[in-house]
């Protein structure tokens, strides 16, 4: 096996919520040594959970994928066991220090020095109120190599505003772009796509400072938002109004050439996702359905005629789906050479036979959940081990290593330090 | 450097000086903003076509590396086809996502179906430090350009393959589309309201995420080669971008590893998503208003609203109040006229005062009007011989020492391939051969 990528890069990751944690994952599971740096002293959420000691009524009544924990159940230490974090939190280390105070801000210094990274997406302003800028930075360690994730950049009127992911979309023009087309966009429910261009747009931007350091020996700081990171991703949309004026509407579920849909499938809330790109398939999918009468009417002759009747096509279609199971009907059209995919729910994803054989879902253990299945990297190598080292980090877990083996501090200081409230495991009694 | 700078020096000094010298400064130029770029010493082999793998090889040649795109003579990369177009007219130098997805770019034509063809593609891979294709699995190997082959002849080349459904597995010959990779792999079983199917997101999005996945994890290769190691076969799944994506999915595997819990879609109406009030799409005076202000950022949203009286009680601060019916609609009805008395930029402004997560529902006029980022340089306006001078979106990121920047727009087809084959040691009189062959 080829060493991982990232093997010997130190990274300390002062990143919250979603965007700015998954881009640390992707480091990590390049091999960097990702170290998160918390304090027991504050808790931000939504990073790790809604709330430090949430009552059994909170957890219980939040969505699954931010407070779904074992058993639903807070448990001794909760932020431990928030399915929103511990899907991302693989492969990571974690150290807690109170950067508040001064000696805590020594500690860091010194943890800069003989680090290759720091990646951070935090409003602009909480690094001013830390006292960290990468000139400091840069006076500590000179090849040192800073990545800032803001919503809307480090500059300008919008620098310390306040965004998830789904108000970026917003901002860039994606949730217009999103909607049913019969809805009006107030019913637009919530989806994550900017935090997920950002984790991964920052991740390259990490490679591409260490292959310019490793080629000059410079460091650099780099400056992502968010809002700019996406707007690549919505190119299609953006040229046209460049071109032609024009401001996209949502097309729900089509497709600007093909004949698409989500049509319903024998259970209940079951679906099938299918797109007919051309006439070709247009002869797969009647063939595999068993080209029942409608499929030779007149109205849909042509590529151009099934497009103009597109509704009317919609009914027909979910008339053979609505008799079928939705794996089985995708099995049957791709089988004819027709694009379908059954809507996978996370149990049907989950033991999905192809995701299995591809080693999708890989075995973590952790002190406070146990052990389960996580998702892996979003891609594999044929050489670098890319894989799940280490379950879902606990708060605190590395504390040790850090100080003692990294710092070199005595039992004495370390003591010290975990009298005086930068050192531990659990929140603070005071943090809610 | 901008284009335009460049232009505007070169006709300064053409005008002085006489257009060689003039051409000499701007190839001088050219080395040096190459030498600063980050990917500088990186080139690609690009046979990828569509969406995902060109918007990886962009990310690749916008920071600075050298990217041979290989089309078939004639047609080109499917995208050529795909809109927008200027007046709506089709026309393969005009595609709005051709033009974006391959700034930066070399176009040469080579047919691989021919002998000739896949002898040329092996040898300009042989030469390249990345090889990126998208074809459906097992087709490089047909054209004699399997890994194997040609990691034999450059064992430090990284080849990444980006698919539908991956390399292995029994899936890996299915057709697919960008909702269906959503459908299966993402989260389009939870996205939308309970009463209708499940949404897709907008355009296709989700193509671009696997592009740039497919992106970190070439350059990821190329560090653990240039760092002694070997090359190696990069397989990035469409399928598997999105499972394996932050953007819900693995929040939501995890969920129901945890305690078999499966999450549909929230009922029309009740659309939070993250628990508690406000939180969703809202109406305003002009549009509509996306906050995020329930659990504990509801003191947030009232320090927003001016701190009605009405809202004024400790009881409004409890996880209880964010899960009772009866004063989400009190709330509702201080919240709705007042967001209607004001402009979606109106209430940004108050909320982000506030601390208030939230932003405006933009349309493409609007971001074109929002004066932050054009002031930031977000966009980028870029000449192209064929669709003229456009705003396209600028660099994802901004990089202190190493800059993004436009070199050239995306390239005419075939544009570049006496070029490429004559640096490649081909000889003029052979390219004229091989042209009449129908190879290039």
């Amino acid at each position: 096996m080829t060493k991982l990528p990232l093997e010997g890069i130190r990274v300390l990751d002062m990143t919250v919520v979603w965007a700015g944690p998954y881009c640390a994952t992707l480091l990590a599971d390049l091999g960097a040594e990702v170290i998160r740096v918390e304090s027991i002293q504050i808790f931000g959420p939504p990073s790790r959970g809604s709330m430090a000691r949430p009552s059994k009524f909170m957890i219980e009544n939040l969505p699954a994928f931010m407070a779904g924990m074992p058993g639903r159940d807070p448990a001794e230490r909760p932020w431990n066991r928030y399915p929103l974090f511990n899907a991302h939190a693989r492969n990571k280390l974690s150290m807690t220090v109170d950067l508040l105070r001064p000696e805590g801000k020594r500690i860091f210094d010194r943890l800069v020095e003989i680090s290759d990274v720091l990646v951070e997406n935090n409003p602009t302003e909480t690094m001013t109120k830390l006292g960290i800028s990468y000139e400091d930075l840069k006076r500590i360690n000179p090849a040192f190599i800073m990545l800032r994730m803001p919503a809307y950049g480090s500059s300008g009127p919008y620098q310390n505003h306040r965004s998830l992911g789904i108000h970026i979309e917003g901002v860039i023009g994606h949730s217009l772009l999103r909607g049913y087309t019969d809805l009006d966009p107030a019913a637009n429910t919530q989806v994550y796509m900017a935090d997920a261009a950002a984790g991964v747009g920052g991740a390259f931007a990490v490679a591409c400072a260490l292959n310019h350091r490793r080629k000059t020996g410079e460091g650099q700081l780099v400056e992502l938002s968010q809002a700019e990171n996406a707007i690549p991703f919505i190119g299609q949309a953006f040229m046209d109004y460049s071109m032609n004026g024009r401001s996209q509407a949502t097309l729900g579920n089509r497709h600007p050439t093909a004949i698409q849909g989500v049509y319903p499938c024998r259970d209940e809330d079951s679906w099938i996702a299918i797109t007919i790109f051309d006439d070709r398939d247009w002869e797969l999918f009647i063939h595999a359905i068993g080209a029942p009468e409608w499929t030779r009417s007149e109205q849909l002759a042509t590529h151009e005629s099934r497009r103009a009747s597109h509704d009317e096509l919609d009914e027909r279609i979910s008339s053979w789906t609505r008799g079928q199971e939705h794996r089985q009907a995708m099995t049957l059209l791709q089988s004819h050479g027709v694009a379908a995919g059954a809507v996978l729910n996370q149990r049907h994803a989950s033991e999905d036979p192809h995701l299995v054989s591809r080693g999708m879902f890989e075995e973590a253990s952790q002190e406070d959940v146990g052990t389960h299945l996580y998702p892996r990297a979003p891609f594999r190598m044929s050489a670098s081990d890319v894989r799940i080292r280490r379950g879902p980090v606990r708060l605190g877990q590395d504390n040790e290593y850090v100080y003692k083996t990294l710092l070199r501090l005595s039992d004495a200081e370390y003591e010290e330090l975990v009298e005086s409230g930068h050192i531990g495991e659990e929140y603070a009694p005071h943090v809610r | 450097m901008d284009m335009w700078i460049r232009k505007c020096i070169m006709c300064i000094i053409a005008r002085e000086f006489g257009y060689a010298i003039g051409i000499i400064c701007i190839l001088l130029c050219e080395v040096f903003l190459l030498a600063q770029m980050a990917l500088s010493d990186i080139t690609a082999l690009d046979f990828t076509h569509h969406i995902a793998g060109p918007y990886c090889t962009k990310l690749l040649a916008d920071y600075g590396a050298e990217v041979i795109k290989v089309e078939r003579p004639g047609t080109g990369d499917v995208a050529r086809t795909l809109g927008p177009f200027p007046n709506d007219e089709p026309h393969p130098e005009k595609s709005g996502a051709f033009l974006h997805l391959n700034t930066n770019k070399r176009s040469i034509t080579l047919d691989l179906d021919t002998e000739d063809g896949q002898r040329l593609a092996r040898m300009l891979a042989s030469r390249a430090d990345v090889v990126v294709e998208s074809f459906r699995p097992g087709t490089m190997d047909g054209f004699g350009l399997g890994f194997d082959t040609l990691s034999a002849a450059n064992p430090a080349l990284v080849m990444t393959s980006i698919s539908n459904f991956g390399q292995t597995g029994p899936y890996r010959d299915w057709r697919g589309s960008e909702l269906i990779f959503y459908g299966m792999g993402g989260e389009l079983y939870s996205t939308g309201v309970m009463e209708k199917e499940p949404l897709k997101m907008g355009g296709a999005v989700g193509l671009y995420q696997a592009g740039a996945v497919a992106a970190y994890a070439t350059l990821g290769a190329v560090l653990a080669a240039r760092d002694g190691g070997a090359g190696q076969r990069v397989d990035v799944s469409l399928m598997e971008t999105q499972a394996g994506s932050i953007d819900r999915r693995m929040s939501m595997l995890l969920a129901y590893q945890y305690n078999g819990e499966i999450s549909g879609r929230a009922p029309l109406g009740a659309t939070s998503g993250s628990g508690g009030y406000p939180s969703g799409t809202y109406p305003c005076a002009d549009g509509y208003f996306q906050v995020t202000g329930g659990g504990g950022y509801f003191g947030r949203v009232r320090e927003m609203l001016g701190n009605p009286q009405e809202l004024s009680g400790d009881e409004w601060l409890t996880p209880e109040a964010q899960a009772d019916d009866d004063m989400a609609g009190l709330f509702d009805a201080i919240f709705y006229p007042w967001l209607l008395d004001r402009t979606k930029y109106e209430i940004w402004e108050q909320a982000q005062r506030s601390r208030v997560l939230s932003g405006p529902l933009n349309t493409m006029e609007d971001l074109d009007r929002d004066p932050v980022f054009r002031e930031r340089g977000a966009f980028a306006e870029i000449d192209h011989p064929e669709a003229g001078s456009l705003t396209y979106p600028g660099r994802p990121f901004v990089m202190g020492a190493t800059p993004w920047a436009i070199r050239r727009p995306a390239p005419l087809l075939g544009q570049h391939t006496d070029e490429v084959l004559r640096e490649a040691g081909v000889s003029a009189d052979e390219i004229a051969a091989l042209r009449e062959r129908g190879a290039v």
